[in-house]
Formats: structure tokens, sequence, C-alpha cells
């Protein structure tokens, strides 16, 4: 009987691979190389966007006078790079832990010197307004920034449904408090006095920069992002838009904000970006614009009120900034 | 202890490795974050720091297990400390500072200031940490190494003073570092800890 003996070397067809294979493996290390090419500044191959935005889809106009046309953060970086102190401290930590806040049902408690105080829930608040986008750059008083498409309501046409009276001279905003959905309110040796609070003169939450923000990239906000609403003051450091709001209340004496009563020398209650006075810590003379690299620093000259000064520098008339910082 | 003297210090060294090994598999894969310079600034600043205290615990472990073996990897924690406190510096002078800014932040910020100094008190043992050295110094030699002690103090201040809410970590490294130098004290006295004193003095 012949037995016809297959050399070793000899490969059936079945031990080609196949062409889609073959392709496929290049393109995984093409990811592989840009992925780890992301992380050392060179030009990033990988599209970020291809991470899948979560959400439900929110319909909008766009404002064009309201955005600008530098090239946006991508939305991975935006929500999983966040300072969220009720979640930890970690950049990281609030997109981990967020989840563990519900935000349906959401109410909001509106109270003091207005003619409509009450208790609105999320949906009577939203509900009377249409949602425009306005791409806004972030500056953290960190000395980085991003450039977020925003999804939300002017904060003025929202607050003058409240009917505000004259002696409304302040807003005052504030976080939830729950010990048992935000792990970072439960630390021992937090220096925070929860919740977190904030506040605006009331000719800076009636300009029309100030905005409450609903959702980003065309979706519903993340938990992380401070779902369901928060502000968006984007000629301020970042702190000053304050997240996950559930209360709002108009005021004669002006307020104190959370980082305002932690250090009052290093974060003042205006808090406008200014890259004349420097915070204590660090230069705010430039800001690093993320997605950064390692070899190729993404640097960038940090500019007076975030470049938005053609709108709000009116509202500072006369102020020494230095002093009100 | 049956693990024989070169299989430890090899054991040593490959730990004392990780944390830079770690990094640069981050950096390799891409998962540093948007901002890769800070962090990569704050792990090797974080190494340094928990390598100083590491050192610090080798004379306590060799009394109570009664083996010389933590005693002689003290020098190569000690190196391995002040290695990646030098990659710190180059980290935030490239990527935070980006050699820019220079007068001012190494003037006027304290706890860079702090954390400066910690790196200048560092300097020292780093270059007298040879056998040759150690010679050539003979009494002068461990007074000099006592710096060690200021210089991990001034690190946790470093870090302290940049911890802006929540001090829950910082508290549970100062409680190390103090339970590690109560033993000192403990053991051998107050003047123990004073660096640079003359000896016999």
């Amino acid at each position: 009987m012949l037995i016809k003996k297959r050399p070793s070397w000899a490969l059936s067809h079945s031990d080609v691979t196949p062409e889609s294979v073959y392709l496929d493996r290049r393109r995984f290390m093409g990811g592989v190389v840009a992925a780890a090419l992301a992380g050392t500044g060179l030009p990033r191959l990988v599209d970020a966007a291809a991470v899948p935005v979560q959400g439900e889809s929110l319909s909008y106009t766009a404002m064009p006078g309201f955005s600008t046309d530098e090239e946006k953060t991508p939305y991975e970086d935006v929500t999983r790079y966040n300072n969220f102190y009720e979640f930890g401290t970690g950049k990281d930590d609030p997109a981990r832990y967020a989840e563990e806040m519900s935000v349906d049902p959401w109410s909001v408690t509106v109270e003091g010197e207005c003619g409509r105080p009450g208790t609105y829930s999320f949906e009577d608040l939203v509900k009377p307004h249409e949602y425009q986008e306005r791409i806004y750059r972030l500056r953290c008083v960190e000395a980085w920034s991003m450039v977020i498409p925003w999804i939300g309501i002017p904060l003025a046409d929202m607050l003058k449904r409240f009917e505000p009276n004259s002696r409304a001279k302040y807003v005052y905003f504030e976080t939830l408090y729950d010990p048992d959905q935000m792990r970072g309110q439960r630390s021992l040796f937090s220096t925070i006095d929860w919740p977190y609070q904030e506040g605006l003169r009331m000719d800076e939450a009636m300009n029309e920069l100030s905005f409450m923000a609903v959702g980003l990239y065309g979706k519903t906000v993340p938990k992380q992002n401070g779902a369901p609403m928060r502000l968006v003051v984007p000629w301020k450091y970042g702190f000053k838009s304050i997240k996950s709001i559930v209360k709002i209340r108009f005021q004669e004496e002006r307020p104190k904000s959370t980082w305002e009563m932690i250090a009052p020398q290093e974060y003042g209650f205006y808090a406008n970006v200014n890259p004349e006075v420097d915070h204590p810590r660090w230069s705010q003379k430039r800001e690093r614009r993320l997605p950064s690299g390692l070899l190729s620093p993404n640097w960038i000259e940090t500019r007076k009120f975030n470049g938005y000064g053609e709108q709000v520098a009116h509202l500072y008339k006369g102020m020494d900034l230095t002093k009100y910082y | 202890m049956a693990l024989p003297m070169p299989a430890f210090k090899g054991l040593v060294f490959l730990l004392a490795l990780i944390p830079l090994l770690w990094l640069v598999v981050r950096i390799v894969t891409g998962s540093l974050g948007p901002d890769p310079g800070q962090e990569v600034t704050e792990a090797l600043g974080l190494a340094a720091f928990q390598l100083l205290i590491v050192t610090l615990g080798m004379t306590p472990l060799s009394r109570l297990f009664k083996w010389q073996g933590w005693i002689r990897v003290r020098r190569m924690l000690g190196l391995f400390a002040f290695f990646y406190a030098c990659l710190h510096l180059m980290a935030f002078l490239q990527f935070i500072l980006g050699w820019t800014d220079l007068w001012a932040t190494f003037t006027r910020r304290p706890y860079i200031i702090l954390g400066s100094l910690a790196f200048l008190l560092l300097l020292p043992m780093a270059i007298t940490s040879t056998r040759g050295m150690m010679q050539r110094l003979g009494k002068r030699w461990k007074p000099l190494h006592r710096l060690v002690y200021p210089a991990v103090l001034l690190a946790w201040l470093h870090f302290l003073w940049q911890s802006r809410s929540d001090i829950t970590e910082m508290l549970v490294y100062g409680l190390v570092i103090a339970f590690l130098l109560a033993l000192r004290v403990r053991w051998f006295g107050w003047r123990s800890l004073i660096p640079l004193r003359k000896p016999g003095a």
C-alpha cells in the first residue's frame, strides 16, 4: 500500500490564512501601534470618537455664534478625565463611581428672592426650552483645558422663569449631597464641607454665555460630567461650573463657593480665567489642551476670560482682578 | 531566612523596578489618559516617596527578624528612591514646566521648594553611597546619611501641600513615617535622628 507521506513543510490549502484574517491582523497591529503612539503624543491614529457616545439622543439647534471651531476634545477624554470630588479625587474616579448615583427622578429646589420658588422636576425645568449646542472651551484651574460640545439651555432663560426680584443680587447653586450614592462624601478626612456650592453675581448668571448643560456630544450628559444638569460658565475656571445641581437660591448677599471656603488665598469667588494672576502654587500663563502627549505636550497660551472677553469683560469694568480673582 | 543573599537582592531589585516598568507598559499601551505628562510626573514622584519610606523600614525589619539581609538591600533601595526622584524632577521640568517659568517656580512655590529641598538632601547621600566614600568618610558617614529623616519629612510635606481636599492618603503615609521614626527613637534615642551631628558628640 502506498502511503503518501506529506513532508512537514507542505501546507494544505486550509493552512493558508484567509485574506480577511490577514487584513484584520494588520488592522489590529495598526491599532496597537496607534494606541502606543497616542500615549506618547505622536499623532493619534486611533479615532478616539470611535468610543460610542453613551446616553439618550437629544434634539438641538447648533449655535455657531456661541461655538469655537477649535478641535474638540474626544468624547473618551471628556468623560474619563474629570474632577468631581463627590466620587473621589482621582481623575478617573468619577468615570468609575458616578454610576452609583441615581439621576432619575431628579428635582431642583428653587428658593430665595424670587416670585416662583418651589421644587421643580427635571422635566418641568427643561420642557419649555429648546436645546442648543454650544462648543465651549473649558479651562481648569489646574492648567489643563478641553473643548466640549455641550447641549443645554441659556441659564438666563431658565432663571427668568423663577421671576427673581430686585433683591436677587446673586444666585447660589448646590450639588446633590448623598453619601450613600457619592463615595467621595463618605471620606473621613476630606476638607470639603459638603454639599459642594457655587455662586454667580446676577449679571454673570444672566450673561448670554452662561449655560445650563443637560448633554454633551449630542446625548444626555454622563453622570461623571454632572448629570442630569450642570452649569457651564466658560470664562471662569472649571470649578465654577457646578455639577448635578439640586438647589438654586436667589439672594442679596454674596454666597461663598466651596473652594473659596477651603483656600481663599488660592480660589476666589470670581475665578475668572486670567493668565496675569497666578495660582499661588502654579502659573496660569499657559494650559495643556487635552489630549496632550508626552513627546509633544499640547501647550497653548491661556487667554484672559478664556478668550470670551468680548462677551464678559464689561462685567468687571473698574474691578481690580488681582484682588477679585 | 532561607533565601540566599544574591537571590534576595535580585528579587528586591526587580520589585523596585516595578513602578518604572508599569509606567512603560502604560506609555506603550497608551493608557495614561489625556494628560500623560502629569500622570508620569506624579507616578515617578510617588515611587520615589514610597521607596524612601521602604528604605527607612529596613533597619526595623532587620531587628525584628534578626536578619542582616534587610540592611544589605538598604543602599539599593535608597538609590532607587534617588533614581525615581531624578526621573520625577526631569519629568516635572519637561512635561509640566516645559523648561519655562523656572525661576518663579523654584523660588515662589512652597511645595516645589520643599520637594527640591528633599531632592537636595538625597543628593549627597547618593554621592557618598559607594564603599569607597564610606571608607573615606569613616565616622562622618553615618551622621551624613541621617539626612534621610528630614528628606522623608520634606517629601511628605511636598505631597501634603498638594492634596487639595482629601488628606486621608497623606495621613496614612504620615502615620507610617511616624511609626518608623518612633521605633528609632525607642531603640537608639532621640539623638539618632539628628543628621550631621559630630560622632561621639
